[in-house]
């Protein structure tokens, strides 16, 4: 089974985010904020990695530098998951090694889609 | 919605666009109209209805057809035909010495010809092309032409590599970029009348829309999108959509081209 795991510093959101990638096949893993996220991934790679921006410790974009930076870190897709409508920013997270990026509020569709469109269905 | 009603929208249907109303789907009928009720000023969908039906106005009957019109509203819906396009169909177009004539009909809210035009401007073809996008619904023409999007509608079918690319904000959402929107010329047609003024052309989009319409409907739009199909050009359906008069294409599921012997002549 593909294991995803979802960062974000809400638990709401990641109840939500659980709910639709369960239905959609996946194994769910949770992380708070960017450093519990680090940590989780040096024992296991997931194969998609949902990613809130703004979080306290550290933040989604902190967090996606030191993974493509660390071996075998350019392995899972990675999914921006942010209010960010700002097209420069979004650009920004593109650059720094995102796969795709889903403005919030999403629902089911547009994370079914977003996936298929990382590559990660 | 009572049947008496659904069954006048739906021969109203019949009579202007072809589009064949299921009478087990009143809730979609319903999600249409509220809108139309509330614009035309009636409290009710009822009372809209009865306004249809007595005062046999044709600006209101009209504003009833076109709100059950089908929309498409997905960006490079099926993205298996666009791959096809793009790797295969398109560079073989390459237009005999005139420029290359692409047509989305029916394309809804732009979503599908705009696709068409960014996948153009990914990949540009050899010679200079000419790109339409048609629909026989006035509004969805204007929302389409202005190419304004909201966020949920940019996250349908579109990457966001794409989005970033050929979108730049705009209020309330994203808007195509100018360069792109200039790309499309935009007709009012309805498929099932004379496409005479559009002449043949290259490649016609019009997926899931045929199996929409009421069989005597379908007949007639077919030969028609058939008739504006160029020799060695592509007339691309929805997946489960037939071509009269037309044959399949090996390999690309959904494409439609005429018989090789016609093509041979031609």
């Amino acid at each position: 089974m593909k294991v995803c795991l979802v960062v974000d510093d809400s638990r709401v959101i990641r109840k939500v985010a659980r709910r639709i990638l369960e239905d959609l096949g996946f194994e769910v893993a949770e992380a708070a904020d960017g450093a519990e996220a680090l940590g989780w991934c040096r024992t296991v790679t997931p194969h998609v990695i949902l990613l809130d921006w703004l979080m306290p410790e550290m933040d989604g974009m902190a967090f996606l530098r030191e993974l493509r930076a660390s071996p075998g870190g350019d392995q899972p897709r990675v999914i921006f998951c942010s209010g960010e409508t700002d097209l420069d920013r979004i650009r920004e997270a593109l650059a720094a090694g995102a796969d795709e990026f889903i403005i919030k509020p999403f629902d089911g569709d547009i994370v079914a889609s977003k996936l298929a469109m990382a590559g990660a269905l | 919605m009572n049947a008496r009603d659904l069954e006048l929208v739906a021969r109203l249907c019949e009579q202007r666009t072809g589009l064949m109303v299921d009478p087990e789907k009143g809730y979609l009928a319903e999600n249409r109209l509220a809108p139309v009720a509330r614009r035309e000023g009636f409290s009710s969908i009822e009372e809209l209805i009865a306004a249809v039906r007595y005062r046999d106005e044709d600006r209101l009957v009209w504003a009833v057809a076109e709100a059950m019109w089908p929309a498409e509203n997905s960006f490079f819906r099926d993205p298996e035909v666009f791959e096809l396009l793009a790797e295969k169909v398109l560079p073989g177009l390459a237009g005999a010495g005139r420029p290359l004539r692409l047509w989305a009909a029916a394309c809804g809210g732009g979503q599908e010809v705009y696709s068409l035009a960014m996948l153009l401007a990914e990949q540009p073809p050899q010679g200079p092309f000419e790109l339409f996008g048609s629909d026989l619904c006035d509004r969805r023409l204007e929302k389409a032409q202005s190419g304004l999007y909201s966020q949920f509608e940019v996250q349908r079918g579109l990457s966001a590599h794409r989005l970033v690319r050929h979108f730049e904000a705009a209020e309330g959402g994203f808007a195509l970029s100018p360069r792109l929107r200039q790309t499309v010329r935009w007709r009012r047609a309805n498929l099932t009348e004379d496409l005479g003024r559009l002449g043949q052309l290259d490649l016609v989009l019009c997926r899931n829309l045929l199996s929409a319409l009421t069989p005597e409907a379908r007949g007639r739009a077919t030969a028609n999108l058939a008739g504006a199909v160029a020799p060695g050009g592509y007339l691309v359906l929805g997946r489960d959509e037939g071509a009269e008069g037309l044959s399949p294409v090996a390999g690309a599921p959904g494409f439609y081209a005429h018989p090789a012997a016609h093509r041979a002549a031609a």
